[in-house]
């Protein structure tokens, strides 16, 4: 009976999102000059009107080649503070939660491969995820990708070795970086009157030095996610003590 | 299409919040009906024939999809990140304070 009426409730449901579809445009027939994305695309938001072409257009208001990026850590930057906020305020919530349990802590003998594959890898995933999040603003990525690859070191790193424990420092990194990204956004303040304003030179498009503060957040971003996950791991898998 | 497998998938997870007993069930659904949502968003910035946004040696000059539903949703994700480490560690909790997930059996335990 129980199930029946669930699946009678989620039938109902899945009717009426399907009635909501006729309000919004077919799938991939969207007119995109009527959008807002227009303008972040051809990055005319303060109005100016040229065509742009990779590594070729010069001083635009926002450099990063990747729109996505761009939107992100630039004309919606101050949503994306939000966004780390919260993430924090997860992680402090799950180590809130966890205090103090009496649990073991979750361990299985590692097998030979695990063992010394990690070795091996461990600094190039490392240096993956530092690749990802420095090359933020020009290839598909960015801090929080790149934040979370490292974070899945680390947790290669707690499944291979028994007495391995997360240092405080990370939680100082992490609040540091989160500090550092809300410095920029006062410099910003400052300089030119709005919060988190790209303040540096933007440079030609499609170059690593380019974007003007976009890769510099993004690196914040990325120790500061890095840092984050590998907390949220090691309150997972820390052992217990009342 | 997509539009409609992830309507689906929103239902699946809806029938599976109101169906199941077990605590850890409902956590996955609502992982479910998130992701379910963050493919919708996605899909209503799909146009025919573009390319992903980013300038590039391939694409030169802009021929995009939308990029602004692409943004929100890796917002979404992130968020989503956060929920589910927050619910498992309550989860954790629940099950140490009364050994068991199942909703009715945890009712039962506290009368």
């Amino acid at each position: 009976m129980r199930r029946f009426l669930s699946a009678l409730i989620a039938l109902g449901l899945i009717i009426i999102l399907l009635e909501f579809l006729n309000l919004i445009p077919d799938f991939g027939n969207v007119d995109l000059s009527k959008r807002v994305s227009n303008s972040f695309i051809n990055k005319s938001v303060d109005g100016n009107n040229e065509t742009i072409e990779f590594k070729k257009s010069k001083d635009l208001e926002d450099g990063s080649a990747n729109v996505v990026t761009s939107i992100v850590v630039n004309y919606r930057s101050f949503d994306t503070l939000g966004e780390v906020t919260v993430l924090f305020t997860a992680a402090l919530g799950v180590g809130l939660i966890l205090k103090g349990l009496r649990r073991k802590r979750f361990y299985r003998e590692p097998n030979f491969i695990l063992k010394t594959a990690n070795g091996i890898l461990l600094p190039l995933i490392f240096l993956f995820g530092a690749y990802i999040f420095i090359h933020g603003h020009l290839t598909p990525g960015g801090g929080f990708p790149g934040g979370t690859i490292i974070a899945a070191g680390i947790l290669v790193l707690y499944l291979s070795n028994e007495k391995f424990e997360l240092s405080h420092r990370a939680k100082i990194l992490e609040s540091g970086m989160g500090t550092v990204y809300v410095l920029f956004g006062l410099v910003g303040l400052i300089l030119s009157g709005i919060f988190l304003r790209n303040f540096l030179p933007t440079g030609v498009i499609g170059e690593l030095f380019s974007a003007g503060i976009v890769p510099l957040i993004y690196v914040a971003i990325g120790f500061k996610v890095g840092a984050e996950l590998s907390n949220l791991i090691s309150e997972f898998q820390k052992e217990g003590q009342q | 299409m997509i539009y409609y497998i992830s309507i689906i998938l929103i239902g699946i997870g809806v029938y599976g919040l109101l169906s199941q007993k077990n605590l850890f069930k409902h956590l996955i659904s609502l992982a479910l009906i998130d992701t379910a949502i963050n493919l919708f968003i996605v899909s209503t910035g799909y146009i025919n024939g573009k390319e992903a946004p980013i300038y590039s040696e391939f694409t030169p000059i802009a021929n995009f999809v939308d990029p602004l539903p692409q943004a929100l949703v890796l917002t979404a994700i992130v968020i989503g990140v956060g929920v589910l480490a927050l619910g498992a560690a309550m989860l954790i909790k629940i099950k140490e304070k009364y050994g068991t997930l199942n909703v009715e059996e945890i009712r039962r335990g506290d009368k």
